[in-house]
């Protein structure tokens, strides 16, 4: 990849501008990153150079094609199924590709895409509140906090158009008004209501259509399904990524399947952190392999920590729950404004009540974005205002919500959310106000992609989650079922093709080919290491640990002491995991212990990179909030020198080498840089 | 809390099964069945012995990826909860909980409590889909659907397919899960133009696999989506229409 000259991000985006790049300001100790990390170039992200908004029309225009006769001599592997993979495999199978997918499900509808809520954002501007693409991109850059290409963002609203077209059309029955239109409801960090939905539910739907589009290619034979497989390495021949190496979950078989280009739809790695919302099995083995393989990792420290999940109520809890960000809407966020207040939340009275974000933040009180929500929240709780038998959580009443609207319209709107909240909890939200508390939920960061979502390998695409695409440094709500939807249906099938055009011809990598016998005994031996090592530890003891880490110091505010901590912690526990874990059970069939501990290895390396990143980034930005830049209690960004997305290249030294941080700096011409205000 | 498990293990499709009894010591009252499991399997491993393997995933009750009889009864005692929403708070301090996979011919098991329920799928493949390719949709603002047509149709659409209701059936019928998807589908515009083939294929898919409905209705109280009883009759009334129409091409 050539470095472009970008003029003023690139000087902007220079690492030896200052000496912040090289020394922390804010440390009161010197913690010298350039002992952690190696500045390394600029990387082009394959941008047309015309105004943001003709990006897409331009780049489209550009694609080279390939004749329907000769789709099918292209073999393409997608690996996972939520909406972005489903999506994908199902477009290019629609078009006559040759499609090999893979997924770690039973089958693919159960991909944690079918757990989000809320609803999906686009900009069809129906209605008169004055939303439009334009504001839509400014909505989705400033959310970001403009760590994101504004290119991606007017893609992602222009084909966002149609995705609700679509998805109707293949089974999602969105809400609809009396009059039978769509209708739509209102989500943070914006003030127009463009959010599709159905109930609470709306992940559930869109995965279901998608999943079930997927099942129709099965059916017509373009898609090959591989279910209860899981990805553990990529092959890389000549620079391009020509196939996988998967682990037969049930047989424990160690397989490869080569293609002309691979696509990964694997999600995000917020299990990172232990107890996040995410699905128990999402986990970052694919993205991460490929990493180790030289695809580059951009932004690991945006993490977006949800403001209102249910919190820890007990030692054994498996995981946090998510309350839809939706409930904000029609749900007021407060705290007792006196500490320990322990009486029934009911008897509080109005003028004891603390409406924080209402205060703090007129303009867009409840529905402030994520992050400043979340910071807010834990901020309350820190201070000794928590509430619940833990202190852990802040009420979200629907009182005035339900007096307002009536308890019928709230139980349409959000039914399947009250009646989660009770199932788990036991107390009913019409009448007692919800415990919420920030959770990791999502992660911004991913592979790097460029405009084409295609990674710094050749022949390697990424779409969903397990990209960067879009959403910078903090992500809107409701944007991420766009963004899986959008990648799958309308750009990955644009652009995937437009890079087999050139192998014409060519048939897929030879399965006896060195190469690909080569990465097959690398995975067997990371397995064996696994299976044969004498320790004294599940490898789920060793994810509590790191989780608590990582909550302890890469959370909603970090700061450089801390993370540098954190890194000297995360080292020692991959030594001690490497020591002392055990895996009972064999390779040679179903076993969840062995799978787990790939995926807690992974989490050890990767996490990591996630704290170099962070202290790195010697700025706040988003969800990446640094305690040493902050101005009123608010995210400080550098612009003159942080502009840029990194993307991190893994040492040819191997792990515990210092990785290479590359930058793709970033330009603002339809959104100038300014500084985020939601008061 | 001290609890007594009986779980089933099964090393394999092919091999002999047989319950294995265990004792969970520090049980609470609001941890789920499937933390219940977790606990379990901490013990088994720090003592060196094989976990009891089980599926789950999102743990909200959405994924339908967690499926087990608990004393017989799937997913657990409370009608119309997931496992993973089922609780201990359930069972009495040293009562005895006996977890056994799903029971269905058309579910065999892979491992201790995990069965295939791959089956399902094959109906959808047989026809529960709409084939309308990306990009070729007309716009959805200008396909007027009625409010409640909408909800009906999510009403519907909300099985999160974990097979419950074919393990709950004496018959192991899949008549809910089938039902669900025709009503479903019908209620919304699109689905209406292959209406009848997809009844005839789903329909024959569905008695390949799966059992006969007698109408006993513990599928829909099992079911964790509470997908409604009518959705069997919608088999035989799709089933019928389709029929009268076996003319047309649809």
């Amino acid at each position: 990849m050539n470095a472009r000259p970008q003029t003023a991000a690139a000087r902007a985006a220079n690492p030896s501008a200052g000496p912040a790049a090289t020394q922390q300001k804010g440390a009161s100790v010197a913690i010298d990153i350039d002992q952690m990390r190696v500045v390394g170039r600029p990387v082009d992200g394959q941008v047309p150079d015309v105004h943001p908004r003709d990006a897409w029309t331009d780049r489209k225009l550009h694609y080279n094609l390939v004749n329907p006769n000769n789709r099918r001599r292209f073999k393409i592997i997608v690996v996972g199924t939520g909406l972005s993979g489903a999506g994908a495999a199902a477009a290019l199978g629609e078009l006559g590709y040759d499609v090999e997918v893979f997924s770690f499900h039973d089958v693919p509808r159960r991909a944690h895409s079918i757990a989000a809520q809320g609803g999906i954002n686009s900009p069809r501007a129906r209605k008169v509140d004055n939303d439009s693409i334009d504001r839509f991109v400014k909505d989705t850059v400033k959310g970001g906090d403009y760590r994101g290409r504004e290119q991606d963002a007017y893609r992602l609203g222009e084909e966002g158009i149609r995705v609700i077209n679509h998805m109707q059309a293949i089974g999602t029955s969105f809400a609809r008004e009396y009059g039978g239109q769509l209708a739509t409801r209102s989500f943070g960090g914006v003030q127009v209501s463009r959010t599709y939905y159905t109930r609470g539910q709306t992940g559930q739907q869109l995965e279901l259509a998608a999943a079930h589009a997927l099942s129709r290619q099965v059916a017509a034979g373009t898609c090959k399904l591989h279910a209860r497989q899981e990805m553990l390495d990529l092959i890389v021949k000549d620079g391009r990524a020509q196939g996988i190496v998967v682990r037969d979950l049930v047989t424990g078989k160690v397989r490869a399947q080569t293609a002309h280009a691979v696509i990964l739809c694997t999600g995000g790695y917020g299990n990172i952190y232990y107890k996040a919302t995410l699905a128990k099995n999402s986990n970052a083995t694919a993205i991460w392999r490929a990493y180790k393989r030289g695809a580059y990792f951009a932004n690991p420290c945006f993490v977006q920590i949800h403001p209102t999940a249910l919190p820890l109520m007990s030692q054994w809890q498996s995981k946090k729950t998510l309350m839809s960000e939706s409930l904000r809407n029609d749900g007021r966020i407060w705290a007792p404004r006196k500490k320990q207040d322990d009486r029934d939340p009911n008897t509080i009275p109005e003028a004891e009540r603390f409406y924080f974000l209402e205060e703090r933040y007129p303009a867009f009180g409840n529905l402030v974005p994520r992050d400043v929500a979340s910071r807010n929240i834990r901020e309350r709780i820190d201070a000794g205002y928590g509430v619940g038998s833990l202190r852990n959580a802040v009420y979200l009443d629907f009182k005035t919500g339900i007096e307002r609207l009536g308890a019928k319209l709230i139980r349409e709107r959000y039914s399947n959310l009250f009646d989660m909240y009770e199932e788990l909890t036991g107390e009913d939200p019409f009448t007692t106000p919800m415990r919420i508390a920030p959770s990791v939920h999502f992660t911004m960061g991913g592979l790097w992609t460029d405009y084409d979502q295609m990674t710094s390998i050749p022949g390697l695409f990424a779409g969903g989650e397990a990209s960067w695409a879009y959403h910078g440094a903090n992500r809107l709500g409701a944007n991420s079922l766009l963004s899986g939807c959008v990648d799958g249906w309308f750009t990955l099938p644009y652009s995937v093709p437009n890079y087999l055009a050139g192998l014409l011809g060519q048939e897929p990598l030879d399965p006896r080919d060195q190469t690909v016998l080569d990465t097959i005994n690398d995975v067997r031996a990371g397995l064996d290491r696994l299976l044969e090592n004498d320790g004294a530890y599940g490898a789920d003891h060793f994810h509590a640990k790191l989780g608590a880490i990582m909550d302890r110091y890469a959370s909603v505010s970090r700061d450089p002491e801390g993370l540098a901590t954190a890194i000297g912690m995360i080292r020692e526990l991959r030594q001690e995991f490497w020591r002392d874990v055990k895996v009972v059970g064999q390779g040679d069939r179903l076993n969840q212990e062995l799978e787990t501990a790939g995926r807690v290895a992974d989490y050890l390396e990767l996490a990591e990179l996630l704290c170099v990143d962070a202290l790195d980034r010697d700025e706040s930005a988003g969800a990446h909030f640094r305690t040493d830049h902050e101005i009123d209690g608010e995210a400080k960004r550098d612009d003159e020198d942080w502009c840029f997305c990194s993307a991190w290249e893994f040492p040819a030294a191997g792990v515990d080498a210092k990785p290479i941080r590359n930058f793709e700096p970033l330009t603002f011409r339809a959104v100038p840089l300014q500084q985020r205000n939601y008061k | 809390m001290r609890l007594i498990l009986e779980v089933w293990r099964q090393e394999s499709p092919d091999a002999e099964g047989s319950f294995e009894t265990h004792e969970v010591l520090d049980a609470t009252p609001e941890m789920s069945l499937l933390e219940l499991l977790d606990r379990l399997n901490h013990q088994l491993v720090d003592n060196d012995q094989e976990p009891v393997a089980f599926e789950s995933d999102c743990r909200e009750g959405i994924c339908g990826t967690c499926g087990l009889d608990v004393n017989g009864v799937p997913h657990g005692p409370e009608d119309n909860v997931p496992a993973c929403g089922q609780h201990v708070r359930s069972f009495a301090d040293g009562q005895t909980v006996r977890f056994t996979p799903f029971r269905a011919k058309s579910f065999p098991v892979i491992r201790d409590l995990i069965v295939d329920r791959t089956g399902l799928d094959r109906i959808i493949q047989a026809g529960g889909t709409i084939a309308v390719d990306a990009g070729t949709a007309p716009d959805a603002d200008t396909l007027l659907v009625t409010h409640d047509d909408a909800e009906r149709a999510l009403d519907f659409a909300a099985c999160i397919g974990c097979g419950a209701c074919v393990s709950a059936c004496p018959n192991g019928a899949a008549y809910l899960f089938t039902g669900a998807k025709l009503a479903h589908l019908a209620l919304i515009p699109h689905g209406k133009q292959e209406r009848a083939k997809r009844a005839r294929s789903m329909i024959a898919q569905m008695q390949h696999e799966f059992g006969p409905c007698s109408q006993i209705g513990e599928c829909a109280l099992a079911c964790p989506a509470e997908i409604p009883l009518v959705a069997i009759a919608a088999v035989n009334r799709e089933r019928l229409r389709a029929g009268f129409k076996w003319r047309k091409a649809n």
